[in-house]
Formats: structure tokens, sequence, C-alpha cells
């Protein structure tokens, strides 16, 4: 690397130095695993084991217990079904309204255009929090309390997202492809599907991504609109049988556990787009 | 062949998606405004407009008051921690590129970032559990007597902030590390030809490029924490059949007001001074973006 280069100090000095550095970014990564490891090492633990101290990280007697009657109390693979559901219409919506909006924003200078567009981000600014309440009232007075559409009301549109494809269409994609291809005769919509909608595929994929990990996240929303127990989401079935009374550690951990693994697996697939979203994310100014 | 108009391509295709951005943001927002200045209440009939009485009644309700001053004390520590620790992490990683491992850490410091909040939160209430968890046998271990983390009302914003800065430091670090990679290298190697130190460096090369970017991660982090409600749902319900400490922040008054005490005009004034504070630190942000441009 280019530190080693360094005029005044010597080969052996740089060596310890990365040395201590590693040593430094090992502790913190293991510190930073080490809450999430405990929990699935403690979905397999006795009741006994659970007490010990030191805590074990591999059990010394694993046990499927805990997880069977974690199975058993709670509709926890419902949930799991759910959220996935509930997450992929979200992300189908998502991907789509901002792959048209961000498309036509970026690419047509219609009158009003820039106001439509200016009205999207500054929506943005506002936490949805503020205005979930007459969300809630709307969802409530239309009877879809408890339903998908209910549920998705919330979850269909993201500025970002807007924001994000008309960026990567004004920047990314020539005018005279289209040009050429009107030219042809081509019509807007079929120039949409087959030549604008495949280059557009890199910054959909990170849109996806995050699409899916927010509506996955998602709590305070589906807390208030699913109150039934079959309809929970993972997150909000798993936060409410935690409130349980009766409910021990190994248990909890078991559920938790069983919630984890699927996100843990999904991001650490979708790492690389996972990080593209929120590296762009975060450099949108 | 008969030629279509220019706009209608556009205009039919963006109608939709504008019908839904009314009907599901623009329009709650505007409802969300208009109801703070109403006794709007879903048991009684009558809802008459009040002008300012829910905001005037808010400054003298202490429930509010507490969920506001919790939830700014959180906000702020857990930026007051995660800038700093992000931006050493963020150093110290930068300084492996190109080695396998530095992925390893880069991934590791992530996760947490993007795990399910919920099981997140179990597996640090396990750790703060006051009879089970390891932080009071670890604590034991060096003579501090055990402490009651969840139930104590300054121990469990303690604990509230610990476990949000645990998930935020993935995306500060995440942020930094895409900032450091375009400060360009000749910068460094002026600075060492200076002699600077590559700790040296950093400091008088790197963080006053990386300036925005923190100024911007700082604001992200202060409005997410803004919004925190998950967290402190999860550490603060019941404990074994034992109510913990209800760390009362501002959307769960939110909240309560509106689905517990059936008040919504007054849960919208909230929602009101939530969504004013998120424009002061935006706007903040913008102003200060500004200054250092022109300079």
């Amino acid at each position: 690397m280019s530190e080693s280069d360094h005029p005044s100090s010597g080969v052996g000095q740089h060596r310890v130095v990365g040395l201590v550095i590693d040593t430094i970014l090992c502790v913190v990564s293991v510190m930073m695993l080490l809450p999430l490891v405990f929990l699935i090492s403690n979905a397999f633990k006795t009741p006994p084991e659970l007490l010990a101290w030191p805590p074990t990280i591999v059990p010394h007697q694993p046990t499927l217990e805990n997880i069977v009657s974690v199975l058993r109390e709670t509709p926890l693979f419902r949930w799991i079904g759910n959220s996935l559901i509930f997450a992929t219409l979200s992300t189908a919506s998502i991907v789509s309204t901002s792959a048209i909006a961000g498309y036509v924003l970026g690419k047509f200078d219609l009158p009003g255009f820039t106001v439509i567009f200016t009205v999207i981000i500054a929506t943005a600014v506002v936490p949805f929090e503020v205005y979930m309440i007459p969300l809630y009232l709307n969802v409530q007075s239309a009877g879809l309390l408890n339903t998908w559409p209910g549920l998705l009301v919330g979850y269909l549109v993201m500025s970002f997202g807007i924001f994000l494809i008309r960026q990567y269409v004004m920047t990314s994609i020539p005018d005279e492809l289209l040009e050429a291809a009107r030219v042809d005769g081509a019509g807007e919509g079929w120039i949409f599907l087959r030549i604008v909608l495949p280059l557009m595929r890199g910054p959909l994929g990170a849109l996806a991504v995050l699409a899916f990990f927010q509506a996955w996240t998602a709590f305070a929303w589906p807390l208030v609109v699913m109150t039934n127990k079959e309809t929970y989401t993972l997150e909000v079935g798993l936060a409410l049988f935690q409130t349980g009374f009766t409910v021990d550690i190994g248990h909890l951990s078991a559920a938790a556990a069983l919630a984890l693994v699927p996100s843990a697996l999904f991001f650490s697939l979708m790492r690389r787009n996972f990080v593209r979203g929120v590296a762009a994310s975060g450099l949108k100014e | 062949m008969r030629t279509k108009p220019k706009w209608l391509f556009p205009v039919l295709a963006l109608l939709p998606i504008l019908g839904l951005y009314c009907c599901i943001r623009v329009y709650p927002i505007i409802e969300t405004l208009r109801l703070s200045l109403y006794q709007w209440n879903i048991i009684s009939r009558r809802k008459p407009f009040v002008g300012f009485a829910n905001f005037i009644e808010l400054t003298s309700d202490p429930l509010f008051l507490e969920a506001i001053f919790n939830t700014t004390v959180i906000a702020f520590s857990i930026v007051v921690i995660t800038i700093p620790v992000g931006l050493a992490l963020a150093a110290l990683i930068n300084s492996r590129q190109g080695l396998r491992r530095s992925g390893v850490y880069e991934a590791s410091v992530f996760l947490p970032h993007v795990v399910s909040l919920v099981p997140a939160a179990m597996a640090w209430k396990w750790i703060f559990d006051a009879r089970l968890g390891p932080l009071n046998a670890l604590i034991g271990l060096v003579g501090i007597p055990a402490q009651s983390w969840l139930f104590d009302p300054v121990l469990s914003l303690l604990c509230l902030v610990i476990l949000c800065s645990w998930q935020a430091i993935g995306y500060a670090v995440l942020i930094f590390l895409v900032g450091l990679k375009n400060v360009p290298d000749a910068l460094y190697e002026a600075a060492r030809l200076d002699g600077a130190s590559s700790l040296q460096a950093f400091r008088y090369v790197a963080v006053p490029l990386l300036k925005p970017v923190i100024l911007y991660v700082s604001v992200i982090t202060l409005i997410s924490s803004y919004n925190i409600y998950a967290q402190a749902f999860v550490l603060a319900s019941d404990v074994q059949g034992a109510p913990g400490h209800l760390v009362r922040v501002l959307v769960l008054d939110m909240l309560e007001n509106s689905f517990r005490n059936y008040r919504v005009g007054y849960a919208a004034a909230e929602a009101v001074i939530l969504l004013a504070i998120v424009l002061i630190l935006t706007g903040a942000q913008f102003r200060l973006f500004r200054d250092r441009s022109r300079a």
C-alpha cells in the first residue's frame, strides 16, 4: 500500500501500526457481532445453561426445545410469510412507480413538472410518523384495517426512489438514443419498456433492496393497522410476543433468532446492492 | 401514420403516480396540519376549531415535556457517540483498504444496521437484563454492584442510546468510507511530503474535506433518532412479568394520545412539533452547507 513509502519510517514500524489497527478492528467487529451471536446461541440453550456465567457461545448441550415450543406457541412462519408478502408488494410498487416517474420527470420537460418534482422531494422531508395518524383514519374509514391494501397504503411510493432514478436517467441515458428510437417509429411505451427499463437495472436493483428493507423493518404502521394475531408482520408479532408474561429467555431468543436469519441471509446476499443504495442516499447532495 | 401528441405519454404515465402521492402523502400531511388546530376527538361528535390551544396545552403537559426531553437527549447522545466512533472506524478500515479483511470489518460493522430492529433489540434486552444479563455479571467482576438497567429512568435512557448507536454506526461508517475514498491521494502525498504523520494527514486533510459528509450523516442520524419507537417499545415492555421503565419518546407519546386517549387533534399538534424539529435540522444543514461553499 501507499502507506509503506513514507520517507522517514521503516517497514518494521509500519508492520506494528498495521498490527495494532487490525487488532482494534478485530475487537470492534467481534463486539458489534457479539449481541447477535449470543442471541442465536441462546436459542439453542437449556434453561440451566442460560443462567451460566460466563455465557457460552457454543451451547454444551444444544437443544431444539426452544425452537419447537416457539413454533407451537406462535404462528411465526405465518408472520414471516406476512412480512415477505408485504415487503415484496411494497418493493414492486416502489420500483415501478419510481421507474416511471423518474424517467418521465427526467426526460420530459412539460410545464409544471418542476413543481411536481419539488413537491415529491418536499414530502420526503416529512417523517412518516408525522402524517401516520390521518392516514390511519383514512384507512379506517375505508374499512381497510387488517387488510393488505390498508397495510400497503403507507409503503407504495418512495420519494428518494424517484429522485434516484431521475438522477440516473438524466446523467446516464442519452437523449440521442431515445430520439433514434422515435425516428424509427417506436412508441413511447415501447421505448420505456424495451430501451429505458433494461438500462435502469442497476439503480433499480439498489432501490429494490432499500425498499424491501424499509418494509421488512417497518414497525409503527403495521402495529396500528394490523391488529389481528394472524395478520401481524414479523416485527410486530415478535415485539408483542416478547411482552408476554410467561415467556422465558430461551423461547424469546429462539423466536428472535428465527426472525433474524432470513434478514441476515438476505442482506448478506444483497450486500453489494444495499451498500450502493445506502451510499447513493448518502451522497444525494 | 397518425401521430399522438408529445405530451400524452408523460402525462398519462405520471397521472396515476401523482394521484397516489396526493392521497397518501400530500393529503395526510395537510390533514395533520389542519387537525392540530382542532379539538378532534374520536369519541365525541363535536370537533370544534380551537386555534393554537393544543400547542399551548402541550407546553405544560408533563408527559409531552418528558417525551421531548428524552427524545432530544437520546438523539443528541446517539450523534455524539456515532459520529466520532464512525469516523475513527472508517479511517481505520480505510487504511486497510485493499486487504481482504477490510471487507470483513466493513461487513461486521454494517450488519447491525441491516438486521431487523426487533430481534436486535431483543438481543440487547437480554444483555441488559438485571437478573440474567451478562452486563451485570461483567460489571460485577470489577466490583460494581448490579444495576437494574431497564427499570431505572436514567439507565434505561442509556440502554436505548447504546442500542441505537450500535445500529447507527454501520451507516455512518459506510458513508464516511465512500467519502474517504473520494479524497484524492495526491493530497495525502502532499501532506506526507510536508512531514505530516498519517494521523495528522487524516486530521488536517481528510476531516476538513469530509465536513459536508459529517454534517449530512449527523443530521440524518439526528432526524431518524427523533423518530425512534420500535427500540423503546421493545426495551421498555414488560420483562419477565415485571414492568420495564417506559422510556417516553415523542412517537410513543403521540400514538398514546391518539390511540389510548383518542385525542387525535392533540396528537396532530405533537406531530407538527416533530415536523418543525425536523425542518429546523434540515434547514440548519442547508444553511451550513451554503456558508461553507461560499467561504
